[in-house]
């Protein structure tokens, strides 16, 4: 149906078409994002790291007070949000890897992202709590 | 597994180990782990949040015996992940592909990743901090 036809109707050049949709359909957003996300987490991670090794020092008070400074709050939703987004789509390809029974597979994709916003928006909650109650 | 009865391509069992391949899966792995760790920091921060005998309850779970077992096996994780990410990002900017190259760098990821590993308990270890 949308075979040779199409072809012959469909006007864009070959690199305009590469470029929307690959079988994927999104290109290589996937690809690019994935990359993106993590140059940010090397930067973040080991800057969360080292936050983390400071709050072991510290009693309840003291671990507040430390995620409520404005850059440690700002750079632990940036992490938050940069981590859950890279973990959707690191498990996305796992899950397209090796799930090969189509509705299950659906399920799950669809069941981590679900997790993943829950996860991300609940972490950015809690920063903001402890970050704006005096 | 598939719906389809066709043949499948040789998987894991048919190659000989090494460890281009166990830097490869374990990649992969320690994504799968990290992703799991992830709800630990979502935990962590409600916790915090919640207020004081909450915050108290989460330090007293993960500074138990397996909470400190499952937090030594993230940190490594993390390390690996973020050692041979690095190296991913390299190789994806077409840097390494020499085979040489290609096999020492997946050893610096291991060997890095714990000597990181080690030099982060040791600090919590000697300033006593944890938990």
């Amino acid at each position: 149906m949308s075979g040779n036809n199409a072809s012959v109707k469909d006007l864009r050049n070959p690199l305009k078409r590469a470029r929307g949709l690959g079988s994927a359909q999104s290109g290589v957003g996937h690809w690019w994002t994935q990359r993106v996300t993590a140059a940010a987490l090397v930067l973040l991670g080991a800057w969360f790291v080292v936050t983390v090794l400071c709050l072991m020092h510290t009693d309840y008070d003291g671990a507040r007070a430390i995620v409520a400074k404005p850059w440690n709050a700002l750079l632990l939703i940036a992490f938050v949000l940069t981590m859950f987004w890279h973990a959707v789509l690191g498990l996305q390809v796992v899950i397209e890897d090796y799930v090969h029974t189509r509705w299950k597979e659906v399920v799950l994709l669809v069941a981590i992202k679900f997790l993943a916003v829950l996860g991300a928006l609940a972490s950015v909650l809690a920063v903001l709590r402890i970050a704006l109650t005096p | 597994m598939a719906d389809t009865q066709r043949p499948l391509s040789p998987h894991l069992q048919v190659y000989r180990w090494q460890v281009q391949m166990v830097s490869s899966i374990l990649h992969r792995a320690t994504g799968i782990a990290l992703a799991v760790g992830s709800l630990l920091v979502v935990a962590g921060l409600l916790h915090l949040a919640a207020g004081e005998e909450s915050f108290n309850h989460f330090k007293g779970v993960i500074g138990s015996p397996l909470g400190m077992v499952l937090l030594f096996g993230w940190s490594w994780a993390l390390f690996y992940h973020l050692c041979n990410g690095i190296r991913h990002l390299l190789q994806d900017a077409g840097l390494g592909y020499a085979i040489p190259q290609f096999v020492r760098s997946s050893w610096l990821s291991v060997v890095v990743s714990i000597v990181l590993t080690l030099l982060v308990w040791a600090c919590v270890m000697t300033t006593g901090g944890a938990a």
